[in-house]
């Protein structure tokens, strides 16, 4: 029967294909949904959701929040800067203070890798990574690849760039997974200094010439430079990264032809991308912020079909 | 198990175009009708009515909609298996139409009334009416009744009535499941 073979959506590294492809053909009836004249259905009617942000967060905490409430969820949200883990209180202690007020799902936002990995082993209840540290961040590569997937068809053989700061992207990460798992072509470009060492070890090919990438691709995902996990200096000048990797519509015409361009946000506008390309229709930004939801809907409601009444 | 033969495909036939000449005695004007087919097997029925109504009536256009009711259904996480939803399109207007939902097998009634919750996320229809194939009597879990009923079915509890279409195997018929 078509359910997820995982509990949790820690990372895109325990997802099978064929649940990637649940997830996809289910958000396809969540998007429809959100389109109607009302959108909001009620499957999660008796269900108690909880996101819990350790780490800022706009568009992930109120994709989150919406997906919640279209399914009709009860919803509460946190987060640390507010909160008794400023006080001392460990990780652990707080989600299972949480639990005990009868939470049955938590949406976790932490600044440490594996955070949600370590929270899945040491409470009773269902976790989605929103994104832990450096690591993974499952829903966003979920909705990017859903989103290619919608521009380009099946993605078996498509070439796919992303250009950035991978070194530090959850989103990096997770989206090779995902690419890789759904059959496309990948190469990362930056700097050396912004690329993991035996990054070919994920199958992927590696590239420091912008141009060279760009001719190569389909599409193409900017990343930003996350400049509030760097303690060092991986770059001369920002206004040198931008000469370099930062694309701008003199790049994009001299490739005549036409790429997809993604970018998970926040964009740090005339960094890694010009106003002007942004906006552009190649551009499919705000296609993604509205898959987004739908995906998360999907994740949410897969993931609680699996929470049986009876047990619970 | 046995499998026993209820209504034949002559039957059907019959069976379909009186449920057509009902809902044109009861409809004089089918602009303001829309007609809703469950998914997924309501949709057959659905088809096969607005054919007769459009062909062998000789009604011009029939409106008509297709409804997905998993997200309305009062029985998620009361099963291991997760429901898996077909899609809904459902681009007509219903504010202040006449609807009919179409179903082929009445049992308990349950997707009935979420079919009624589904279509209050399409507007407030003038009125709502029922139409099914089959009715099993006297196993109804909620006050619901059917407007148009093509044959009524005794039936113990945990026999299936199945409707075979022709678009899906050789013939249309109707038949019970015995355990």
């Amino acid at each position: 029967m078509e359910q997820l073979s995982v509990n949790h959506l820690l990372g895109i590294k325990y997802l099978k294909k064929e649940d990637i492809q649940l997830i996809f053909k289910t958000a396809d009836h969540f998007k429809e949904v959100i389109n109607r004249p009302i959108k909001k259905v009620p499957s999660l009617r008796d269900i108690t959701i909880a996101n819990l942000f350790f780490e800022n967060s706009t568009r992930t905490k109120l994709s989150f929040e919406l997906a919640e409430k279209r399914l009709s969820a009860d919803v509460i949200n946190f987060s640390a800067s507010q909160s008794s883990v400023k006080k001392g209180e460990t990780l652990i202690d707080t989600v299972n203070n949480i639990l005990a007020m009868k939470v049955d799902l938590i949406v976790m936002r932490h600044p440490y890798p594996g955070a949600a990995l370590f929270l899945s082993k040491n409470v009773d209840a269902c976790i989605i990574n929103a994104g832990d540290g450096t690591h993974e961040h499952p829903s966003q590569a979920l909705l990017d690849a859903y989103s290619l997937k919608e521009k380009l068809g099946e993605l078996k053989g498509k070439k796919i760039a992303i250009v950035g700061d991978i070194l530090h992207s959850r989103v990096a990460l997770s989206n090779i997974y995902a690419l890789k798992i759904l059959g496309a072509e990948l190469q990362v470009c930056g700097p050396k200094s912004l690329i993991p060492k035996h990054i070919e070890s994920l199958g992927v090919k590696m590239s420091t010439d912008l141009m060279q990438t760009l001719k190569w691709c389909d599409a193409v995902n900017m990343l930003r430079i996350q400049n509030e996990r760097m303690n060092l200096k991986y770059f001369p000048s920002t206004r040198e990264y931008a000469q370099l990797y930062g694309l701008d519509a003199k790049k994009i015409t001299k490739l005549k032809k036409e790429i997809l361009l993604l970018h998970p946000g926040p964009i740090n506008r005339g960094v890694e991308i010009t106003s002007d390309v942004a906006d552009s229709k190649n551009a499919i930004i705000l296609d993604q912020v509205e898959n987004g939801v739908a995906i998360r809907m999907a994740i949410i409601y897969l993931l609680v079909a699996k929470l049986n009444i009876s047990s619970t | 198990m046995s499998l026993r033969v209820l209504l034949s495909h002559k039957k059907i036939e019959i069976i379909l175009k009186r449920l057509a000449s009902q809902l044109i005695e009861k409809f004089n004007d089918f602009d303001k009708v829309v007609l809703v087919g469950l998914q997924p097997r309501g949709i057959h029925l659905l088809h096969r009515l607005v054919e007769l109504l459009e062909n062998n009536y000789g009604l011009n256009k029939v409106i008509y909609g297709k409804l997905d009711i998993t997200f309305f259904r009062d029985d998620f996480r009361r099963f291991d298996k997760t429901l898996s939803p077909s899609s809904s399109e459902m681009e007509v207007a219903i504010e202040g139409k006449s609807v009919v939902i179409i179903d082929d097998v009445l049992y308990t009634g349950r997707s009935i009334r979420a079919a009624l919750t589904a279509l209050d996320n399409y507007g407030r229809p003038k009125d709502i009416q029922l139409l099914v194939l089959i009715d099993r009597r006297f196993s109804r879990d909620l006050p619901i009744q059917p407007d148009y009923t093509g044959a009524q079915v005794d039936a113990l509890e945990g026999d299936k009535v199945r409707v075979q279409w022709k678009e899906l195997s050789k013939e249309d018929t109707v038949f019970i499941e015995n355990k």
